[in-house]
């Protein structure tokens, strides 16, 4: 489902004398369908530049990184927004929204952005939500007033809406106490069962070691830098 | 897929000065891309060449035309892109001032849209421009005010309310959200991000704001001294600039 190919990443400073900053270097490998992948390696290793690249919005130098049948690598801008639509989703560890639209709006919008029914997604919002233990009081207020594990919740109910094939989660179980960290867990197992590809960074060991098959070490990938 | 608008190297010089060179892109139904420089990029220059009401020197600007399908618009003759204008063409200026007519009621700024394309029933004029102002939040009850009487954001709202009742495909905004204060800003994004999903809205929209695009549009394009020195996704060119001109941009912003 996800497959990386010789994929290699530079940062290009112009403005810092364009120091050259190497990455990523020719990174290899697939995640089929029902798996959940884990990368890890010490902060800084790249996990999460390389998760943004896979995301498209981190720009790839070489290789080929295939979503089912398309290159991101090569794919019109057109193309990614139609990929991360319907194929790939995408938990950030931060939560960006228009300011002032409700929560249960923010949940539901990626559905409606496939053209399902304000019933429906709104319904499915609302499962989400008190899934994830958010207050039926705060689904009318927007959530940019909300503590930091309330909106990482809200992001995980919008990244969960739809039953994405594809799904990259960053750090998803960050922050929430135990109870919300359960229900988490049982979102990427679910998720897994009806067929999703999953990528996942996890600092929590007990979290990975629930959820994830195998794990991929990103420092291999990294160019040693002289100290 | 045909584009719905394809640009083709636009150039438009004042005297020996560029106003914008070399431009070409391909605009896609649903699709809505950002236009962003500092001032004097060249970005007003072109959206004002591809909306007809600058010539360009050089270049192609191709609409997908809803009956004769793809047509160069430079070429075409002036009634016809007036029409355009009218109908599957809108235009959001930056002050609401240029757009609407001030001295008409609120209703006439709106209603006067749809008698330009043959509406002339009173009635349906009237309830349809009610509808619109409702669409916009602004009160019925305000229907038979000048715009002279509304603040500045419910002047733009009502400049997007004229523009939009005709069902226009392709709207074209100048810092849509320029002089308004940020709450009012909020809630203008809100609205036009909610009208291009449920109208299936194609807009190229020219700011200076980075987070009115993050948040509006998919695609980018960053002008400097009328050249575009890169495009991309919209998320893409703000979290991994490759052009110096977009780093910097990107690195001037102002963290709130």
């Amino acid at each position: 489902m996800i497959e990386l190919t010789n994929v290699s990443k530079t940062f290009t400073l112009h403005n810092q004398g364009s120091a050259v900053i190497e990455v990523i270097n020719d990174v290899s490998f697939s995640v089929a369908a029902g798996e959940c992948v884990a990368l890890t390696g010490a902060s800084g290793a790249g996990k999460s530049t390389l998760m943004r690249m896979i995301y498209g919005n981190y720009l790839t130098q070489a290789g080929q990184i295939r979503i089912g049948d398309v290159d991101l690598v090569q794919a019109e801008p057109r193309q990614v927004i139609a990929v991360r639509r319907e194929v790939l989703g995408y938990v950030s560890q931060f939560l960006r929204v228009v300011p002032r639209v409700p929560t249960l709006d923010v949940v539901a919008e990626p559905l409606r952005t496939l053209g399902v029914s304000a019933e429906v997604s709104q319904a499915r919002a609302k499962a989400l939500l008190g899934q994830l233990n958010i207050p039926e009081r705060l689904w009318s207020l927007s959530p940019t007033t909300f503590s930091g594990g309330e909106q990482q919740r809200v992001n995980i109910a919008r990244g969960f809406a739809h039953a994405y094939p594809a799904m990259l989660l960053d750090e998803p179980t960050a922050s929430l106490d135990a109870k919300n960290r359960e229900v988490v867990l049982s979102l990427i197992e679910e998720a897994k069962a009806r067929g999703a590809a999953i990528i996942g960074i996890f600092h929590d060991e007990a979290a990975r070691d629930r959820v994830c098959d195998r794990e991929i070490d990103v420092s291999r990938f990294t160019p040693k830098v002289a100290a | 897929m045909t584009p719905l608008l394809s640009v083709q190297g636009v150039t438009k010089r004042y005297g020996a000065h560029i106003g914008c060179a070399d431009v070409s892109f391909d605009l896609y139904p649903g699709e809505v891309m950002g236009i962003v420089g500092e001032s004097g990029s060249g970005k007003s220059t072109l959206l004002n060449c591809m909306a007809g009401h600058l010539r360009p020197d050089a270049g192609q600007v191709v609409f997908d035309t809803r009956t004769d399908g793809p047509r160069d618009t430079i070429t075409m003759s002036e009634p016809e892109r007036r029409m355009l204008g009218r109908t599957d063409w809108a235009f959001v200026h930056q002050h609401a001032r240029d757009g609407l007519r001030m001295g008409v009621s609120a209703g006439g700024n709106v209603g006067e849209r749809l008698m330009a394309v043959g509406e002339r029933h009173y009635g349906d004029i009237r309830d349809k421009a009610t509808d619109w102002l409702g669409r916009v939040e602004i009160d019925a009850s305000r229907v038979d005010d000048r715009p002279t009487t509304f603040s500045g954001g419910m002047q733009q709202r009502l400049q997007i309310a004229r523009n939009l009742v005709t069902g226009p495909r392709l709207v074209f905004m100048d810092e849509p959200t320029g002089g308004l204060d940020v709450s009012v800003q909020a809630r203008l994004l809100d609205l036009l991000r909610g009208l291009v999903r449920d109208m299936g809205l194609s807009a190229i929209i020219v700011t200076h704001d980075l987070a009115v695009v993050r948040l509006l549009a998919d695609r980018l394009m960053v002008m400097k001294d009328g050249r575009v020195v890169e495009a991309g996704l919209t998320d893409q060119v703000l979290d991994d600039p490759q052009h110096a001109y977009s780093q910097l941009l990107v690195s001037s912003v102002l963290q709130v």
